[in-house]
């Protein structure tokens, strides 16, 4: 079956990332370092490489990876040992666990993937350096793919990384998941940081100009990867449940969403080029958060993105029902953002002119002077309620903020549909 | 068991500013904080530090000593206390980062010593 071919290096490769953070996991806690983790991990590959290919491959790969990565592990130990303060530690591995102790079993691996998704995403590592990692070591990306996420040289991507695992290994930043009292602030930092991963997908802006992508379906779908194990491993977390759904309900739009370079509105999509097994599973998923009644931020946004994907047309939409949405939100998540939102939906309801007096009315709307979509959405009311000269001013606002290059051409095109006027 | 360095930063320049009330309810509440620490057995050393016009840097790394008036950093926010604790980890070091800060009022920095 396998004859070296590419495909079958492409299958390998596929199972070494999908395995990565399992591996990597189970041994962070055997061996007591990310890094070492990291280091047998990669040296278990190796092994895998040589013999997977004239042996088959093994049942578990995981298991084997696992198994592999540790006894390298401890022959290296054991080699150091001899000249290095190392002695100890290997001494401590093999007793506790001997050479071939029994593969740790399924559960145990799972409560090691939980743990490593809290250590990446603690609050004391600076947000990039929790995006950076989780990509590394639960996605399984390689250095050189993490870095070219963020536009950066391999060698400084490299460099933030060691930093970021020698912070977790001498201010002690434990291995462990959260007990109930930091659960729910510890799991929205988790939530936060895939969201975070999805929108630099989604919208990337910035300096990925240089590269022109519109969207990177590549960390979009390693976000909702990402957000599936959360929801396999805490299947009881409503909000868990609520950010898969929002991220499949996005994704879902994405091939309607840029069109020759260009953006393209909610109401101009082309709405049979939706994903229809997406929705199906976000609306599924929604369902089943209604059904538990704890509402949170990612559900409910996650719900407003129901409605709009439950629409056939886009003047099928039930406004009201996203109005009243809104309200929810800005309940429990009063940003000046999410009220800019409900004055969006506001306008659908009550038209143009109210729709403005809405956003001149969201409380500390000022602090958003240099955030685009606010001129966006202020010139498109303007154009509607026929105030040509307003709506020219807000689209050349939104354009001198806006980064992204297919929003920058939709932003232009509809400047220059209003000078056509 | 590792220990932790939890400084306490002050805007030093408004300090003065703080009302004797302010000052009467930090010292209760710090005082507070410390036996909780104690009580716990997690407490290594803490201090409060006079305001950084009593602060003189020596810097001897090229030889001669050099002796300059004032604080090395030039920053609007300096040091105005310190604990010295013991914890388990980061997380507890946190915790107790939280209850220092809210008793004194102040941020707190938490950063770990290096072992031995």
């Amino acid at each position: 079956m396998f004859n070296g071919e590419r495909h079958d290096l492409d299958r390998l490769d596929r199972i070494f990332r999908e395995e990565h953070g399992r591996v990597v996991a189970a041994l962070t806690r055997y061996l007591g370092s990310i890094d070492l983790a990291e280091d047998a991990a990669s040296e278990a590959c190796v092994v895998a490489l040589e013999t997977w290919p004239r042996d088959g491959i093994p049942p578990n790969p995981g298991g084997w990876l696992t198994t592999t990565a540790r006894r390298r592990a401890i022959d290296r130990l054991r080699r150091e040992s001899t000249r290095t303060s190392k002695e100890g530690e290997a001494h401590m591995l093999l007793e506790l666990h001997g050479t071939d102790g029994p593969t740790p079993d399924e559960s145990s691996i799972e409560d090691d993937r939980l743990r490593m998704v809290f250590t990446c995403c603690h609050p004391a590592l600076a947000p990039a350096a929790q995006v950076a990692l989780t990509l590394k070591v639960l996605g399984g990306l390689s250095t050189a793919e993490v870095a070219a996420a963020f536009l950066v040289e391999e060698a400084t991507m490299a460099k933030r990384l060691t930093r970021t695992k020698g912070k977790i290994a001498v201010a002690r930043i434990p291995y462990e998941v959260p007990g109930d009292a930091a659960l729910p602030a510890r799991l929205t930092a988790v939530l936060t940081t895939i969201y975070l991963i999805f929108n630099e997908g989604y919208l990337p802006g910035g300096s990925t100009q240089e590269t022109g992508d519109a969207v990177r379906p590549d960390l979009t779908g390693e976000a909702i990867r990402l957000a599936r194990l959360v929801v396999e491993l805490m299947p009881d977390e409503p909000e868990a449940a609520g950010l898969l759904a929002l991220m499949l309900l996005t994704e879902a739009r994405r091939a309607a969403r840029v069109e020759d370079g260009r953006l393209v509105t909610l109401a101009d999509q082309d709405r049979s080029l939706w994903d229809r097994e997406l929705i199906a599973e976000g609306h599924d998923l929604v369902r089943r958060c209604l059904r538990r009644n704890a509402p949170g931020p990612f559900q409910i946004q996650a719900a407003i993105n129901a409605v709009h994907t439950d629409a056939p047309r886009a003047e099928r939409t039930d406004w009201a029902q996203i109005v009243a949405l809104y309200d929810q939100l800005y309940a429990v998540s009063p940003t000046p953002v999410v009220g800019l939102n409900r004055a969006v939906a506001q306008a659908e309801v009550a038209g143009p002119e109210a729709g403005l007096a809405a956003i001149d009315a969201v409380h500390g709307i000022e602090s958003l002077d240099c955030y685009h979509p606010l001129h966006a959405t202020r010139a498109e009311l303007l154009r509607r309620n026929g105030d040509a000269d307003g709506a020219r001013a807000a689209y050349e606002r939104a354009l001198d903020l806006a980064t992204n290059p297919a929003e920058r051409a939709h932003l232009s095109e509809r400047l220059s549909s209003l000078e056509m006027l | 068991m590792a220990q932790y360095l939890l400084s306490v930063w002050h805007d030093d320049q408004n300090f003065p500013q703080t009302t004797p009330e302010d000052m009467e309810r930090m010292f209760v509440q710090v005082g507070a904080f410390n036996e909780e620490v104690q009580a716990a057995g997690k407490w290594v050393f803490a201090g409060g530090l006079h305001p950084i016009t009593t602060a003189t840097v020596v810097d001897a790394s090229k030889g001669d000593p050099v002796i300059t008036d004032g604080p090395y950093a030039e920053s609007k926010e300096q040091m105005g206390g310190f604990w010295v604790i013991e914890s388990e980890d980061l997380d507890e070091a946190l915790e107790w980062a939280r209850k220092g800060s809210a008793a004194c009022e102040g941020p707190v920095e938490v950063r770990p010593f290096q072992g031995e």
